[in-house]
C-alpha cells in the first residue's frame, strides 16, 4: 500500500460521495432547471474523482502506467461532453415551455427574447419608411 | 483502506435515488435528466469494475458507453425540442 494508492482511493471515495450528493439534489430540488443545475455539476466532479482516482489506485497497486492514460482520456471526454448534453436538455425544457419554480427570481433568456422583440419592432417601421 | 464495496454501495444509492426521479418526475425532461445522471454514474461504475477485475480493456468499454450515451441524450433533447 503506497502513497499513490492511498491518494487514488481517497479520490474515489470523494467522487462516489459526490455521486450520491448529485442524486440527492435530483430528489430535493423543486423544478427541472434546479435539478439539472445541481446534479450535472456534482456528477461531473464525481466522475473526475472516480475515474482519475481509479487510475492512480491501479498504478499504486502495481498495474501498468497505461491505466492512468486511459482513465484520463475517459475523464477528459466526460468533462467535455457532460455540459453539452446538460445544455441541450435544458434548452429543450425551455423550448417546451416548462414553467420555472415560483421562487425563481431571474430569467435572463426571457429578458433577452423580449429585448430582441423590441429591437425588431423598432427597426421594422424604419425599414418600411426607407 | 475501506474496500471497493463501500464505493459500489454509494454508487448503488445514487442510482436508486435517480431511479426514483425517473418514475416520479412530473415532466419528460425530468425523467431524461435522471437518465443522464444515471449514465454518468454508470461510466464511473464501469471504470471501477475494470479495477475490480484487473482488466484494462474494460476502460475502453466505459469510453464507448460514454460516447453512445452522449449521442443518445443529444438526440432525445433535439427530439423534445421539436427539431429532429
Amino acid at each position: 500500500m503506497n502513497a499513490l494508492a492511498i491518494i487514488g482511493e481517497a479520490l474515489v471515495l470523494i467522487g462516489t460521495f459526490f455521486y450520491s450528493l448529485s442524486a440527492l439534489g435530483l430528489i430535493r430540488m423543486p423544478d427541472v432547471y434546479n435539478r439539472m443545475q445541481t446534479s450535472t455539476k456534482s456528477a461531473t466532479l464525481g466522475s473526475l474523482g472516480v475515474i482519475v482516482g481509479t487510475g492512480l489506485w491501479a498504478v499504486g497497486k502495481g498495474y501498468s502506467p497505461a491505466w492512468i492514460v486511459q482513465t484520463i482520456a475517459v475523464a477528459g471526454f466526460l468533462l467535455l461532453t457532460n455540459p453539452i448534453s446538460a445544455h441541450a436538455l435544458i434548452r429543450a425544457a425551455y423550448k417546451r415551455g416548462i414553467p420555472l419554480w415560483h421562487g425563481s427570481v431571474v430569467d435572463k433568456y426571457a429578458e433577452y427574447l423580449a429585448s430582441k422583440e423590441q429591437v425588431g419592432n423598432a427597426e421594422a417601421p424604419e425599414e418600411v419608411s426607407e | 483502506m475501506m474496500g471497493i464495496n463501500v464505493y459500489l454501495a454509494l454508487i448503488a444509492i445514487a442510482t436508486l435515488l435517480s431511479t426514483y426521479r425517473v418514475f416520479r418526475g412530473p415532466t419528460t425532461v425530468d425523467r431524461l435528466v435522471a437518465v443522464d445522471i444515471m449514465t454518468t454514474v454508470t461510466t464511473g461504475l464501469m471504470v471501477l469494475f475494470a479495477l475490480y477485475y484487473g482488466r484494462m480493456i474494460y476502460i475502453s468499454v466505459a469510453l464507448v458507453y460514454a460516447l453512445l450515451a452522449f449521442g443518445g441524450v443529444i438526440a432525445f433533447a433535439r427530439y423534445l425540442e421539436g427539431g429532429l
